[in-house]
C-alpha cells in the first residue's frame, strides 16, 4: 500500500483551465494519475486535458464519483474551493496555492473539524504514490517505487531528500509535503499516524524547518505512540536570523520560539536520527535502516 | 508588513479604540506644530522605527514645555536608535510621533497573536505591562491570560469580560476594558492582521483602559483586500538589498557572511546556508528566486548579491524540477554576460537535464566552478571564499 493517494485516487482538478492548473495537470495525467474531470466556473460543458470540466465540485462529484482534489486557484478564491470540495464530500483535497490569507485558513481548519475530509497544504508541492499517482508539481520521475515515506514542509528541499534516497537504492511509498504555511491541514502527526500502519513503509524522513512546533509534537508522538519504523530528519534553517520570516510564511523564529536547536533536541530525545547536514539525509537513511 | 506606532493609532480611532491624542511629525518644526495642537502641557516625544524596546533606547521622552519639545525633537530625529530588535547597528529615526501625556495608573499588555497549534487566534492579556512579554511568558507565564477566538464568533464579550476580571480591573473599568478589547479583535480581524500587540494598555487615572502603544503586523497575504493599507509601509525601514529584491519577486535576506548563495525554494535555500557554515564558511543571504529561474531571475539575483560588498563567492544551488536545469544553466550564462561577475562561481544543478546544464556550462567560456552534489558545492563555495585556505 501507499498511503493518501495510490491506485484508488479518482482525481479531479480545481482550476483546471488556468495557467497553472493546465501545466502541472498535464504531468499529472502524463504520470499516469487517474484524472477524471475538472472544475472551472463557466467553464461547464467543455473539456480539458481530455475530461469533462464541471461548473462545481459536486457536479463533478457526481458524474465521475471522484474521491481527491486538488486546487490550482489564485490565494483569494482558494478557502471557498477547499470548502467547496469538502463540501461536496471528498475525501482528500490538496492545495497547492501559495498566498492564502491566514485568517482564512483558521475559518477553513475550523469548518474542516466537523467534515471527514482530509486537507494537505495549502503552499505545498501535493503528493505522490511513485508509480501510482502524482497528485501535485513535483517532478515525478525523480522518485522511485519503494518502502520509505516522507513528509516535509519544503518543496525542493523535498526532492533533494528524494534525490538522496533513490541515490542511496531507497525508493518511496510516498512522499508528501505538507506545506510552509503557518496553517496547514495535514500534519507530521497526521502522517506518522498514516505511516505507522501502512506495512509497505519501513521508515520515514521528515524534513522541518524553522517555525512553529510542529516538529517538536511529532517527536512527541512518535515517543508516545512507540513508534518503531527508523525515522530521520532534517531541520532547515540552523543558521536563519531570528525575526525574519524565510521564505515561507510559517518559517520564521518569534519571541525565541522556533529555532532549529529546540527541534533538533527534541528529535533526538525521541530517538530519532537527526542529519546535521541536509547532504546527509540519504546515507543517514541507510544508516538508520542498519542499525 | 509592519507599521508605525502613529499610524496602528490612526487605524484604531476608526475602530474606536482608545488612543491618547497624538500627531506624527517629521521635522522638528512639525513636532512644534503638533504641540500647539495639543495644547497641554506635558507631551510624549516618541520615536517611530519598526522596533520594539525605544523607550529603553532613549527614543520616548517626556517633554513640559514647547522649547523642551524642541530641544528633544532635533535630538531624536535623525538619532540612530539601538535597541534590542534593531541590532547593534541600530536604526535611524526619521519619523515622531508627539503625543499628550497620561496619568497612569496601571500598566498592563494586551496582544491579538496566532496560535499555530491550535490553528486560531489567541487574546493575551498581563498584569505585567510595559515589560518585554516573552520575558513574562518565559518566567512568569502563569502571569500571562489568554482567550482562544473561535473563528465563528470572533472575540464576544463574554470573553472580554472574563479577560477584564482576571486582570483585577475594579468595576468601573471593565467596561471600558471591554470595549478596547472588542474594538482591537475588531481591528486585527478586519484589517487581517497576523500580530497585535500593545505594551502598555493603561489604565488612567480617570479609570480609562487606553491603548499607549500599539505594534501593529499586517498579514501580507491579506493585502489584497486592503489597498489602501501598502500606503502605510515605510521603505526606508527595510534593508536596500531586500527592498530592491522585493520589486524583483526575489525572496532576499541579507546576512552577515561571505558566500553569497542563490538557491530555488526557501527550504532548499536555507538547508544551503546551514551546509556553508557546516563546512567552515558563512552564508552572505538567503535567496530564493522561486520556480522560474531564467536569465533575468538570475542576473537580477547577481545584482543583489553582488551589492553586498563582504561576498567573495557565490553558490548557486537549483534542484530542477518542472524547470529544466539546461534552461537554468543557459540563464546563469547569458546573466554572466550582462551582469559583471568578478568573484568565482560555483554551480550546481540536479534534477531535470542536469547532464546537458554540466555540459553548457563546462563549454561556456566562461569559468564557473562545477560541483556534482550539494556537498562538493559547500566545500568548492566556501574554499574560493576564503582563498583556497579554510
Amino acid at each position: 500500500m501507499s498511503v493518501l493517494v495510490g491506485n484508488n485516487t479518482r482525481l479531479i482538478i480545481q482550476g483546471i483551465t488556468g495557467k497553472e492548473g493546465t501545466f502541472h495537470g498535464q504531468q499529472i495525467r502524463d504520470y499516469g494519475t487517474n484524472l477524471v474531470a475538472g472544475v472551472t466556473p463557466g467553464k461547464g460543458g467543455e473539456k480539458a486535458l481530455e475530461v469533462p470540466v464541471f461548473n462545481t465540485v459536486q457536479e463533478a462529484k457526481d458524474a465521475t464519483d471522484a474521491n481527491t482534489s486538488v486546487i490550482f486557484v489564485p490565494p483569494a478564491f482558494s478557502a471557498a474551493a477547499i470548502l467547496e470540495a469538502a463540501r461536496a464530500g471528498m475525501g482528500l483535497v490538496i492545495c497547492i496555492t501559495e498566498g492564502i490569507p491566514t485568517s482564512d485558513m483558521v475559518k477553513v481548519n475550523h469548518e474542516l473539524k466537523d467534515l471527514p475530509t482530509r486537507l494537505v497544504g495549502p503552499n505545498c508541492p501535493g503528493v505522490i504514490s511513485p508509480g501510482k499517482a502524482k497528485v501535485g508539481i513535483m517532478p515525478g520521475f525523480i522518485h522511485e517505487p519503494g518502502n520509505i515515506g516522507v513528509i516535509s514542509r519544503s518543496g525542493t528541499l523535498t526532492y533533494e531528500a528524494v534525490h538522496q534516497l533513490v541515490s542511496a537504492g531507497l525508493g518511496q511509498s510516498t512522499s508528501i509535503g505538507i506545506g510552509g504555511d503557518p496553517i496547514i491541514g495535514t500534519t507530521f502527526i497526521d502522517m506518522f499516524a498514516l505511516f505507522a500502519d501502512d506495512d509497505e513503509t519501513e521508515g520515514v524522513v521528515l524534513i522541518g524547518e524553522i517555525g512553529g512546533t510542529a516538529e517538536e509534537e511529532a517527536a512527541q508522538w512518535v515517543l508516545d505512540n512507540n513508534f518503531t519504523k527508523p525515522v530521520v530528519a532534517f531541520i532547515a534553517g540552523q543558521t536563519a536570523p531570528p525575526g525574519r520570516r524565510m521564505g515561507h510564511a510559517g518559517a520564521i523564529i518569534s519571541g525565541g520560539k522556533g529555532t532549529a536547536k529546540e527541534k533538533i533536541n527534541a528529535l533526538k530525545s525521541a530517538g530519532i536520527h537527526v542529519a546535521d547536514s541536509p547532504a546527509e539525509i540519504g546515507i543517514t537513511m541507510i544508516k538508520a535502516l542498519q542499525s | 508588513m509592519k507599521i508605525h506606532e502613529y499610524q496602528a493609532k490612526d487605524l484604531f480611532r476608526n475602530y474606536g479604540v482608545a488612543v491618547p491624542e497624538g500627531y506624527p511629525a517629521f521635522s522638528v518644526k512639525e513636532a512644534l506644530e503638533a504641540y500647539d495642537k495639543l495644547n497641554t502641557e506635558t507631551v510624549v516625544v516618541k520615536a517611530q522605527i519598526h522596533a520594539g524596546g525605544r523607550g529603553k533606547g532613549g527614543g520616548v521622552k517626556l517633554a513640559h514645555s514647547r522649547s523642551e519639545v524642541e530641544e528633544l525633537a532635533s535630538k531624536i530625529l535623525g538619532m540612530n536608535l539601538v535597541t534590542h530588535q534593531t541590532g547593534s547597528e541600530g536604526k535611524e529615526v526619521q519619523r515622531l510621533l508627539i503625543e499628550e501625556g497620561v496619568n497612569i495608573q496601571r500598566e498592563l499588555y494586551a496582544g491579538i497573536v496566532l496560535d499555530r497549534a491550535a490553528r486560531q487566534y489567541v487574546f493575551m492579556v498581563s498584569t505585567e505591562g510595559g515589560v518585554e512579554i516573552e520575558k513574562v511568558a518565559a518566567e512568569t507565564p502563569e502571569k500571562i491570560i489568554k482567550e482562544w477566538i473561535n473563528p465563528e464568533n470572533g472575540f464576544t464579550e463574554k470573553q472580554g469580560e472574563k479577560l477584564a476580571v482576571k486582570l483585577g480591573l475594579a468595576n468601573g473599568q471593565i467596561s471600558s476594558a471591554v470595549d478596547i478589547f472588542t474594538s482591537l479583535w475588531n481591528v486585527f480581524s478586519e484589517l487581517n492582521c497576523s500580530l497585535l500587540e500593545i505594551n502598555p494598555l493603561v489604565v488612567t487615572s480617570q479609570e480609562q483602559v487606553i491603548a499607549l502603544d500599539a505594534k501593529m503586523n499586517l498579514d501580507s497575504n491579506g493585502l489584497f483586500h486592503h489597498r489602501e493599507l501598502l500606503e502605510l509601509r515605510d521603505k526606508s525601514e527595510e534593508d536596500p538589498a531586500e527592498l530592491s529584491a522585493s520589486q524583483y519577486n526575489l525572496n532576499y535576506i541579507n546576512l552577515d557572511g561571505n558566500v553569497g548563495c542563490m538557491v530555488n525554494g526557501a527550504g532548499l535555500a536555507m538547508a544551503t546556508m546551514d551546509i556553508i557554515k557546516l563546512t567552515g564558511g558563512e552564508p552572505a543571504n538567503f535567496l530564493d528566486v522561486g520556480g522560474v529561474a531564467n536569465a533575468e531571475t538570475v542576473a537580477n539575483g547577481f545584482k543583489i548579491i553582488l551589492s553586498d560588498p563582504n561576498v567573495k563567492s557565490i553558490l548557486i544551488n537549483i534542484f530542477g524540477g518542472i524547470v529544466r536545469c539546461d534552461r537554468v544553466a543557459q540563464g546563469v550564462i547569458d546573466a554572466m554576460d550582462t551582469v559583471n561577475v568578478t568573484i568565482p562561481v560555483v554551480v550546481r544543478l540536479e534534477g531535470t537535464n542536469a547532464k546537458e546544464a554540466a555540459e553548457l556550462l563546462n563549454n561556456s567560456s566562461l569559468e564557473f566552478l562545477v560541483a556534482t552534489s550539494l556537498q562538493d558545492a559547500a566545500e568548492k563555495a566556501v574554499s574560493a571564499a576564503t582563498g583556497g585556505h579554510q
